[in-house]
C-alpha cells in the first residue's frame, strides 16, 4: 500500500536513471543514513560501537571490495585477507616513515599499494579460470603471509612482528573515542559504497559483468579482457587494502599477519555468497550476517538458555554458536542460493503487488 | 509480507538487544568485584587452554568460599575468543563495563595482550600477563597498565641459556654451539628472539630460527633441518598441539629429548601426556610453579571447592601445571584488589585505577604465601613502579615419561643482560606513542 511507484513518471533520462528509481526507496536510504550518521551515537553504548558497527562497518567495505571481483567480473578469489594485510601494512609504512603524513593519505596510499599487488596477483586470471584461479590467489594469501612474518622491514623491526598505531588524527578532529572511529569509518564507507555503486552502473561495471557472463562473447564485441580483468582486481584490492588498513588502524589498532589470516579470506568470500553475489546491498547483508550473527548467538544462547533454567557451559555455546552458525548458512543457500540481496528484491516485488502477492 | 517479517524480526531483535543492555545496570548495585575471564575452551588450543580456565575460575570459587576479599565477594564472567585477537578484543569490550566495571584482565594471549595494551589506558583497566605477553611491558614507567608478573619471554630465554651453560659446564663451553629456536610463528614465538641473538653475540653461540605455522601440526621439514644441522640443543616455544607434534618429530628423527628445553606454555601435561614415554628426558622451563598436587592450596581447593561439587573441570586435573598457572594467575589477580582495599578503604568494592595501585605495590612475601598455602609453590614477588613484573626466578622440570619432575635449582634471570633490553624496547615504545614515562614522583601518587 505504501510501497508502490504509481504516479511517479520519470519525464528526465536523468530521473530515470538515478540510482534508486522509486521515491520511496530514496527517502528510506536517506532515513537511514541520517539516522546512522545522527541517531546511532546518540542511541547506542560503547560495546555496540566497538564490538559491533565499527568492524561490520569496516568489513562490509571489504565485502564490498570482493564482491566487485567476484560478484561483478566472476573472478574467483581466496586472496582478500592478503590484500587486507597489503593496505594495512602499505598505510602503516607510509604513515610511520613520511613525518606528517595525513591519515587518510596513508589510508589511500595502503588501498593504491594494494591495487598494485592486486594486478600483479590478477595477471593469472588472463590465463586461468574458476577454481584454478582460486587457487593461484590463493598464492597471494601465503605469498603476504610469509613477507609480513619475515622481512622485518614491513614491520618497522618490531622484534614480535606485532605493529601499532596511535594518536590518529583527521585535520584537527581526533579518531579516539568510539564515536569518532565510528563516524569516520561510516564516512569512508558511504563515500566508497558511492563510488562502487555508480562505478557498476558505469561502462567499466557492464564490462566487468559481460565478462563474468561470457568472456568469449564479451571479447567478440569488442571487451579487453585484459583491462577489464584488471581493471576488476585492481579496484577490488583497493576497496579491500582500505578495508585492511581501517582494520588495523582504526579497529584494532595493534595487529599481527594473523589477523589477516586464510580464514579472513574465506570469510570475505562467505559474505559475498551469501549476502548476494553481484549485489552493493548484498555486501551488508552479507558482513552483517558473518560479523553480526555469531556474537548475537553468543550472547543471547545464555539468556535463551536461562530462561529454561538451563546454564550452558563456555565451550557449549561456543560449539552452539559454530552448529547454528553452520546449519543456517546451509539453510539460507538452500533456501536462496542467490543470496540474501535476492530475499529483499522478493520481498520488493511483492510488496508492490500487495495485498495481493503471488 | 517479507518485508514486513523484516521489520518485525529486527524491531524484536532490538527489543531483546536494549533490554540485555539495560540488565548489566541492574546488577552493578550489588556490591561485588568484577572478574572478567577470557577462556578458550575451543580451538585448536583447547586443550591447554581449559585447564588453565578451570584453576582461574576455580581459585575465585575459592576465594569466595573462605568468605571473598575481606569480605567483598567476587562475581565473574567467561567469554570465549578462541585465540583469536578479534574475538578476545569482543571479550574484552563486552565485558570492561559489565557488573560494575571490570577488576583486572587476563588475556592469556600475546596477540590479544598486543591489542589490549593500547586499550587499556583509555578505559583504565590494568592487564596482567603473567608469564607471556610482551616483555618490554615489564617497565611500568611507561607500560602503566601492564602486569608481566612472575616473569616474561626474555626472562625465559635467559635462563634457557643459563641453564645450557651450567649443563655443558660454564659458558665458555657455550662458544661455538649451535642452538636451534622452534618457535609458533606469532608475536609469542618471537618474543625471545631478540634476547636469544644478544647472547649468541656475547657468548659466542650460533642461533637458528626455525618458525612453525599456526596451530603446528605440519613441522616434517622443520624437524628435517634440525636432522640435517644437528644443533646442540633445541629451545621449545610452542603452545597446544604444536608441542606434542613436536616432540612426537623429535622422537621420529631421534633427536635427544634431554637436549631440548620447552618455555612454560610448553611444559604442562597435555603437551607429554599423549607422548609419554617418547617425551622422557623432555626438559621445560617454569615461571615458578610445575604441577603442585601437593601444595596446601590444591588441598584447600579439593575440600573447600570440589568436595561440595562446585568445581569447575575434572578432579583429577587439579594441581596441574597449567590449573597452577590459571590458579596462580587469579591469585595476583585477587591480591592485588586486597594490596588496594589496604590503602583505599578495606570491605569494598575496587576499580580498575586502585587496583592498578594494588598490582604495583604488590608484596607477596615468603610469610603470606606461606599462609595462603602457595609455600613451595612460588618465590615471594614485590613489584614496584618501574618493576611490574616483580620477580625472575625459574626452575626447570623433567617429564619422567607419567610426570613432571623438578630437575634443577633456581635460577635469576641477569638483569644485566636484560634490563637495557627492557629499557631500549620501552623507550622505542614510548618515543612512539608520544608517551612520557612516568617520573619517580609520579608513580608516589
Amino acid at each position: 500500500m505504501l510501497y508502490r511507484e504509481n504516479g511517479q513518471f520519470k519525464t528526465s533520462y536523468a530521473a530515470d536513471q538515478q540510482i534508486f528509481p522509486i521515491a520511496q526507496d530514496r527517502w528510506a536510504i536517506v532515513g537511514l543514513l541520517v539516522f546512522a550518521f545522527i541517531g546511532i551515537p546518540l542511541l547506542v553504548d560503547e560495546y555496540l560501537l566497538r564490538a559491533i558497527l565499527i568492524p561490520f562497518l569496516i568489513l562490509s567495505l571489504a565485502a564490498l571490495g570482493v564482491n566487485i571481483l567476484v560478484g561483478f567480473c566472476g573472478q574467483i578469489t581466496l586472496g582478500a585477507g592478503a590484500f587486507m594485510a597489503v593496505g594495512a601494512y602499505a598505510a602503516y609504512n607510509f604513515h610511520i616513515r613520511i613525518e606528517g603524513l595525513p591519515l587518510l593519505l596513508s589510508l589511500l596510499l595502503g588501498g593504491l599499494t594494494a591495487a598494485a599487488v592486486g594486478i600483479v596477483f590478477g595477471i593469472p586470471s588472463l590465463r586461468v579460470r574458476g577454481l584454478y584461479l582460486a587457487v593461484a590467489t590463493l598464492a597471494a594469501q601465503f605469498f603476504t603471509d610469509w613477507v609480513f612474518l619475515r622481512v622485518p622491514w614491513f614491520t618497522d623491526n618490531a622484534s614480535s612482528g606485532s605493529v601499532s598505531v596511535s594518536n590518529l588524527q583527521v585535520l584537527g578532529w581526533p579518531i579516539a573515542a568510539p564515536v569518532d572511529k565510528y563516524l569516520f569509518c561510516l564516512g569512508w564507507l558511504t563515500v566508497f559504497a558511492l563510488l562502487a555503486k555508480n562505478m557498476t552502473r558505469s561502462a567499466i561495471g557492464r564490462q566487468w559483468m559481460a565478462i563474468r557472463d561470457m568472456d568469449v562473447a564479451a571479447e567478440v564485441i569488442g571487451i579487453r579482457p585484459l583491462f577489464a580483468k584488471l581493471s576488476a582486481f585492481a579496484v577490488s584490492s583497493f576497496f579491500v587494502g582500505t578495508a585492511g588498513a581501517l582494520w588495523g588502524f582504526i579497529h584494532l589498532a595493534s595487529w599481527e599477519p594473523a589477523a589477516f589470516s586464510v580464514d579472513r579470506s574465506f570469510q570475505l568470500l562467505f559474505m559475498v555468497i551469501i549476502g548476494g553475489l553481484g549485489s552493493i546491498m548484498g555486501s551488508f547483508f552479507g558482513a552483517a550476517f558473518i560479523v553480526i550473527l555469531p556474537i548475537a548467538l553468543n550472547q543471547f544462547l545464555p539468556a535463551i538458555g536461562g530462561l529454561f533454567g538451563i546454564t550452558i557451559s563456555t565451550a557449549g555455546i561456543s560449539h552452539a554458536e559454530l552448529i547454528i552458525f553452520g546449519a543456517l548458512i546451509i539453510f539460507f543457500l538452500i533456501k536462496e542460493p542467490h543470496g540474501i540481496a535476492r530475499l529483499w528484491s522478493t520481498g520488493k516485488e511483492k510488496l508492490r503487488l500487495w495485498p495481493f502477492p503471488h | 509480507m517479507k518485508l514486513r517479517k523484516l521489520v518485525l524480526t529486527a524491531l524484536g531483535t532490538a527489543v531483546v538487544l536494549s533490554s540485555l543492555a539495560a540488565a548489566p545496570a541492574a546488577l552493578a548495585q550489588v556490591k561485588e568485584q568484577f572478574f572478567p575471564v577470557l577462556v578458550y575452551r575451543t580451538g585448536a588450543y583447547a586443550a591447554n587452554g581449559s585447564q588453565w580456565a578451570n584453576g582461574y575460575v576455580d581459585y575465585l570459587k575459592l576465594v569466595n568460599a573462605k568468605g571473598g576479599i575481606n569480605g567483598v565477594k567476587i562475581s565473574f564472567e567467561e567469554c570465549e575468543t578462541a585465540y583469536a585477537t578479534d574475538r578476545g578484543v569482543e571479550c574484552y569490550e563486552r565485558l570492561k563495563g559489565k557488573n560494575g566495571g571490570a577488576t583486572v584482565f587476563q588475556p592469556l594471549s600475546t596477540g590479544v595482550t598486543f591489542a589490549l595494551t593500547e586499550k587499556a589506558p583509555v578505559d583504565k583497566i590494568p592487564l596482567i600477563t603473567a608469564g607471556y605477553g610482551r616483555s618490554e611491558s615489564q617497565n611500568g614507567a611507561v607500560f602503566t597498565w601492564n602486569f608481566p608478573l612472575l616473569g616474561t619471554y626474555w626472562v625465559g630465554a635467559d635462563v634457557a641459556i643459563q641453564h645450557i651453560a651450567k649443563k655443558e659446564g660454564g659458558v665458555a663451553k657455550l662458544k661455538g654451539k649451535k642452538i636451534a629456536l622452534v618457535y609458533h610463528d606469532s608475536p609469542y614465538g618471537k618474543e625471545p628472539i631478540p634476547v636469544l641473538q644478544e647472547l649468541g653475540k656475547t657468548y659466542g653461540f650460533d642461533v637458528q630460527l626455525l618458525p612453525v605455522a599456526h596451530p603446528g601440526v605440519e613441522q616434517k621439514a622443520t624437524w628435517l633441518q634440525i636432522r640435517q644441522q644437528k644443533p646442540d640443543y633445541v629451545l621449545l616455544w610452542g603452545w597446544g598441539v604444536m608441542n606434542s607434534t613436536a616432540l612426537r618429530e623429535a622422537q621420529s628423527t631421534g633427536y635427544p629429548r634431554d637436549k631440548m628445553i620447552g618455555i612454560w606454555w610448553a611444559g604442562a601435561e597435555p603437551d607429554v601426556k599423549d607422548v609419554a614415554e617418547g617425551a622422557k628426558g623432555y626438559s621445560a622451563l617454569t615461571l615458578q610453579h610445575g604441577a603442585e598436587p601437593n601444595s596446601r592450596v590444591v588441598k584447600d581447593m579439593l575440600e573447600q571447592v570440589y568436595a561440595k561439587g562446585q568445581g569447575t573441570g575434572p578432579k583429577a586435573e587439579v594441581g596441574q601445571v597449567l590449573y597452577m598457572r590459571g590458579l596462580l594467575s587469579a591469585m595476583l589477580g585477587v591480591e592485588g584488589v586486597r594490596k588496594a582495599q589496604e590503602r583505599f578503604g578495606k570491605g569494598k568494592v575496587m576499580t580498575g585505577e586502585q587496583v592498578r595501585w594494588g598490582l604495583e605495590n604488590l608484596n607477596l612475601d615468603q610469610k603470606t604465601l606461606d599462609s595462603m598455602g602457595f609455600a613451595g609453590v612460588m618465590r615471594p614477588v614485590q613489584t614496584s613502579c618501574l618493576d611490574h613484573m616483580g620477580s625472575a626466578w625459574v626452575r626447570v622440570h623433567t617429564w619422567n615419561g607419567s610426570k613432571w619432575e623438578f630437575s634443577s635449582d633456581w635460577y635469576q634471570a641477569d638483569e644485566k643482560n636484560l634490563r637495557p633490553m627492557v629499557m631500549l624496547a620501552s623507550s622505542k615504545y614510548a618515543e612512539e606513542k608520544k608517551l612520557k614515562p612516568r617520573t619517580p614522583e609520579e608513580c608516589k601518587k
